[in-house]
Formats: C-alpha cells, structure tokens, sequence
C-alpha cells in the first residue's frame, strides 16, 4: 500500500517531492517555464490590462461523469478570467493532498489537468504541493490562479448593464450540479447525466472580436446557478431583470432529476456556461455567434435588462404569472415530499 | 417529459386561466393544505394571477413547519450522544430549535446525515454497524408507509442497529382542529395531493358534510393547480360542499389499503404536538409495543424536553391560515431564508420561504 499512495514525506520537499515533481507534474505538464523549477515564473510583458484571479476546488466526488476535480479546477480559472473579457495566459497549481492518496488516482487528475491545459491553449507555469495527515483533508484540494490579459478597448463587467439589454444563456442549465448532486445521493437516472464543465474564453474570443462593444457583461453561473448570477447582475447594475420561464434551456434528464430530488434548475451550479448581457440590436447576431461555437450550441436568449425595481429579477410563467427569483440561500437541499 | 409536460402546457393552461376568472361569482377563501400546493402554486406565478375575491390561505401541512421546538430539541440531543447517528432528510438539517439547529450539531461534530429516503437510512446502519442509526420521522401519509416498509425490511434482514424516532402526523385530525377554531373563517379546501392518495378523497366527505366545506383534491402541475381552483370557485359559487376528485391518475376514493395495512402494522395512534397547533389527541403515529426494538423512543429512553417556541414569531397563525407571512414582525427582518427563526422560513415548503422565496415585496 505505501508503494501507490500518498505519504506525508511526498510534501516535505525532500527527495520524495522531488520525484513527484519529476516523476509525475512534470511528465505531464511539462512546459519551458514549469521546467525551469525556479521559485516563481517569469512571463513575459504583454501588450493590455492584466487580469488576475483564483478559485478553490474541493469538489466531492473527485471524479463524476463529464470530468474530475483537475479538470474542473483549469475550466473554471480560465472561465473566471474570460468572464471579465481576458485573454487567459496562465495558471497556477496549488495541490493539497490528504496522506493515503491513491497515486494512480493523483495521476489521472494530473493527466486530466494536463489535457485540459492542452486543449485550452493555457499552460500550468507555477506549482506547489502540500499533504496533510490522513483525516485532515478529503483526498484532494486544488487551488488554481490564472492571469489573462484584456485587449485594450475591452471592458466586461457587471455595471456596464444597461436597460433594455438582451441576456442570452450560453446552453444549458444545471448540469453540473445535477450530475454532482445525484452521484452524491448515489442517485443512478435513466438517460445520461453529465458535467458540463468546459473552458469558455473560446466563445468570448469569438462575441469579442466580431461585436466588441456589444458585450457588455459576462457571468459565468457557477454555485447558486443562473438565479444567483442574474441577481449579481441585477444588484451591480442596478437594475431589473425579467426572463421568461419557457425560455431557459433545461436537458430533460436534468429536468426528471430536479423533479424527482426537488431541486430547481435555476439554483444548480453550472461549470461550462455563460450569461452574456448584449446591446439589443445586436442580441441576434451575439446569439448566432455563440452558436455556431460548440460551447454555445444551445445558447438561448432567457431575458433583459428593464428599469423595474433596482436588483430585482422576476421570471413570467407560462400562464402569464410572475414570481420573483431570489439569490440561492444556502446549500440546496433534497425536500421530503 | 412524460405526465408532467402534458399537465404544463400552455394551450391547456390559458384557457383555464380565462375559465378561471369566469368561476369566481363570489369572494371565496381556499385553504391549500400542502407545502408542495403551497410551492407549486407560487412557482407557477399563480397567486399573481388569481381573479379578486380569490384568497388563497396556507395551512398545516409542510411537515417540517408543523415538528414542534421540542421535538427539533430532542433531535438534536439525540444527535449529539455518543454511538448515535441520525439520519434525516434535508429539509430538517437547518430547523432551529430552541438552541440552535442539526446544522450546528453536526458542525460539532455530531453525526448527521442526509438521506433520500428510510430505505437509505437502513443501509447507512449495514454501513456503519458500530453506529445506532436514528432515522427522524417526519412527515405526513406520504413518508409513513415508506417508513413501515423499511421497519419491515429491517426486521426481516435481522438489523439490529436500525431505530425511528416517529414523529409521523395525520391528516384529517389537524384540519378538524382548525376547522373547530372559530378565528378560521374558510369555504373550502384545497386537498393534498400524494397524502390523498394514501388516505383517499373520502377521508374529506365528513368535512364537506359536518362544515359545508368544498373540498376538491387537486395535484401539483400547472393545469391541476388551475382545475382544482376553478371547482372550489364553482361550488362555493354555487352554494354546494361536496369532495371532487380532480387527481385522479393517481387518487381513488378508498386510497391505498395496502399501504394502510402497512401502516397499521407497524403504527398506532397516538397523541402528538403540532407546531402552532398544540398537541392534538390521535393525530399523531406512535410505533407499537412489539416493534420497541425499532423504536428510538423506546431503546434510548427519550422524554421530550419543554421547549419555548422564539419570541415574536407568528408561525403559528401562519400555519393556521390566521396571518400572512408578511404581517409578521420578524418576516424579512430577522427571520430570513438565512438566518430562519420559524421553521416556516427554513423549510423549503414553508409558506414563508414561499413568500421570500417567490413574492416578497
């Protein structure tokens, strides 16, 4: 057993870190910065505003269908940094291992970090990793920081909003949340649930470059789901949303799921998903683009931007009733009845 | 999806809406009884839409806001004994009691667990045999036969390490204990869905007939919600009180004998405190004497703790259909989805996180 698991040693930066680093980071996600291992990474100066940001991953689970927690922690650094119109440059990898790790484990995480890397085109340039007593952690944390750079020209935020602004959802809702949700309840559904995790700062490249003043927020919807980030939106903005219940685009397994753990689509968390807020007139044309994107094919415009009450987002029924939809409060959690 | 699109759809719904409308004749007060009518109906927008005249009331029947503060209080202490670990579902994890909730018990380090259903609890005790397994009963029609079931099942597979903690309710009791409150002025009710089809749509003729009350049975979808509506609209507009039976894909008149024998087997009546309500004599289920060792109650020795329910909060009447969320003092102040102080704020049922959740203003 001690031969294919994590010891404490493996974090004390003596000869067993060392052959991890060689053995294992580096085999993988080997690149000429990493490979230097100096004590930080030097890039070079790039034309443009620099973006910074970091984001934890403890997800549980480790793996689930659709991806793992390594591939989740490179997809949601780089699609923090794209939600603000940056051009992604490179990560950083903080591990925090528990003692008693499964090394084939720690491996196929590392692999899956390696190829989403690859795919996305951003490289892991700066590392460190850290184990813990057995107890002391569950399995494995990530940390990941990433640094991007916005074009000049380019300002995405929150506050840029304005009345009468087209909200456009990038695909489907709740993904994610579902698949995590239901592997956690040891739930098995008909019909395939899986993670929508994927990187983003492809289809922003693509909004950008063909209507760079259209865009005027991007959120990617992560924990408390689409409610949450429209009402980040409608606070920051000041201003009110109003989105049609027929509109959201909702798999029907993730639908069956919701109905059966009493759980609302709009709550979940989503790992491979934006809302993008777009000067009406060129609503269409932000919509065809994200389409024609793999990332984006079920993008559907959900709502707009209206001068009601500052902050608040209401949703019409079918029936032509309304309710207000607050942030998330708390974990959502499976009902009785 | 399957039974539930064809019940949502808008070309079946709109005209309803309009048939609706044409049904109210006369101003009307409608008691829905369940938490999930109570959801449903703020999810669909329907209480934005309802013609003048129509009140629509929330009454006792979210399980979780009915438990009283010294069950939650028991709960809780149970959790924190050594060799214990509870098995709950959800809704129950954040219910305060009189000093904090199964949340801050856990974060403690008590065990608690999350469970989807007493069959989950009973394989939690196959996986933790060092652990006496608690499940927390609560719940109406509707979680009782699942919970004899799984007693059944436990017994069979000689698990000794498996107990309840029943604080299970009944239905029509509570509904005759509000109906005997003069402060209630209502002409009908909206009956349960999923409890009807355990106790069956007859068990509300003595209520039509001893209090003139309409009572139609109506399920959770869209088109269900709107029938139901428009006839209790049409017999209070008409001056009848008869039980129509508008679920009938999964209601019938006599309900589910099977499960009841279930029930009966395990379950015996007993008397039961209510949130709001007070205790009310047969109301509640009490697991008989030759199932003891499945019975929390019994095996460790448990004697409810007097508890006092939170100063100012007006759950209560909310459960009573006296008040309305938002004639309460601490709605939106101090009580809020976050930091809920009535356990009709934290259950997800609660007709006051409905009004949060979906109406505030």
């Amino acid at each position: 057993m001690s031969e294919k698991t994590i010891l404490l040693d493996h974090g004390s930066g003596g000869l067993a870190s060392q052959e991890l680093i060689a053995d294992l980071f580096l085999k993988h996600l080997d690149n000429p910065i990493l490979r230097s291992l100096e004590d930080s990474a030097i890039i070079d100066n790039q034309p443009g505003r620099l973006a910074f940001t970091t984001d934890s991953y403890v997800v549980d689970p480790i793996f689930f269908p659709g991806g793992d927690i390594g591939k989740l922690a490179v997809h949601g650094t780089i699609n923090d940094l794209a939600m603000r119109g940056a051009r992604p440059l490179c990560l950083s990898l903080g591990l925090i291992l528990e003692e008693g790790l499964d090394l084939d484990d720690l491996e196929r995480i590392i692999i899956s970090i390696a190829c989403a890397c690859r795919e996305s085109g951003v490289p892991i340039v700066a590392g460190d990793t850290k184990v813990v007593p057995r107890g002391k952690g569950d399995k494995i944390f990530i940390n990941t920081s990433g640094i991007g750079i916005v074009p000049d020209g380019i300002d995405i935020s929150s506050k840029n909003a304005r009345a009468g602004d087209v909200i456009i959802l990038s695909g489907t809702m709740g993904d994610h949340g579902i698949t995590i949700m239901t592997r956690r309840a040891g739930i098995s559904m008909q019909g395939k649930l899986e993670s929508d995790t994927m990187p983003l700062h492809g289809l922003v490249r693509q909004l950008l470059s063909q209507i760079p003043n259209g865009i005027h927020t991007l959120r990617d919807p992560t924990r408390g789901g689409v409610a949450t980030s429209l009402n980040e939106i409608a606070a920051n903005s000041g201003l009110a949303i109003s989105m049609e219940e027929e509109a959201l685009p909702i798999r029907p397994e993730v639908r069956a799921a919701c109905e059966i753990l009493g759980l609302e689509p709009l709550y979940l968390a989503n790992e491979g998903k934006c809302l993008a807020v777009v000067s009406p007139e060129l609503a269409q044309q932000a919509l065809s683009i994200m389409r024609s994107c793999p990332e984006g094919r079920d993008a559907a415009i959900i709502g707009r931007l209206t001068a009601g009450k500052p902050g608040r987002v209401v949703i019409n029924t079918p029936v032509g009733g309304s309710r207000v939809v607050t942030p998330l409060h708390g974990e959502p959690l499976p009902r009785i009845c | 999806m399957k039974y539930l699109d064809e019940f949502r759809e808008k070309g079946l719904a709109m005209p309803l809406v309009a048939e609706l409308r044409r049904s109210v004749t006369r101003p009307l007060r409608v008691m829905e009884i369940c938490g999930s009518h109570t959801m449903a109906i703020f999810r669909n927008g329907l209480r934005s839409i309802l013609p003048e005249g129509f009140t629509l009331l929330s009454g006792p029947g979210c399980p979780v806001c009915v438990t009283s503060a010294s069950h939650m209080d028991a709960f809780i202490s149970m959790a924190e004994r050594p060799g214990v670990r509870v098995a709950i579902f959800g809704d129950l994890f954040r219910v305060p009691g009189s000093n904090g909730s199964l949340a801050n018990a856990s974060s403690r380090g008590a065990k608690v667990d999350i469970v989807y259903s007493s069959m989950d609890a009973l394989e939690l005790a196959v996986r933790n045999p060092d652990d006496l397994i608690v499940f927390l009963g609560v719940g109406f029609e509707t979680t009782t036969p699942g919970i004899a079931a799984t007693i059944l099942a436990a017994k069979n597979r000689n698990i000794k390490n498996f107990t309840v903690f029943s604080t299970q309710k009944t239905m029509p009791p509570p509904l005759i204990a509000l109906l005997n409150d003069p402060g209630l002025k209502i002409d009908g009710l909206l009956c349960p869905g999923h409890v009807s089809s355990i106790i069956g749509a007859g068990a509300y003729q003595p209520l039509a007939d001893k209090y003139h009350l309409a009572c139609v049975v109506a399920g959770f979808e869209t088109t269900d919600l709107l029938n139901g509506l428009i006839l209790l609209a049409r017999q209070v507009g008409e001056g009848v009180a008869k039980v129509e039976n508008t679920y009938q894909r999964v209601v019938n008149w006599e309900g589910n004998l099977r499960a009841a024998r279930m029930v009966d087997e395990i379950f015996e009546p007993t008397d039961m405190e209510w949130r709001g309500l007070g205790n009310i004599a047969g109301s509640g289920l009490a697991i008989r004497p030759q199932y003891a060792d499945f019975d929390a109650v019994a095996r460790l020795d448990i004697v409810l703790p007097r508890a006092t329910e939170a100063k100012g909060c007006r759950c209560g009447e909310i459960l009573k259909g006296m008040s309305i969320p938002t004639q309460c003092p601490l709605f939106n102040t101090r009580c809020t989805p976050q930091n809920p102080i009535g356990p009709c704020m934290v259950s997800s049922e609660g007709t006051c996180a409905a009004y949060y959740k979906y109406g505030i203003d």
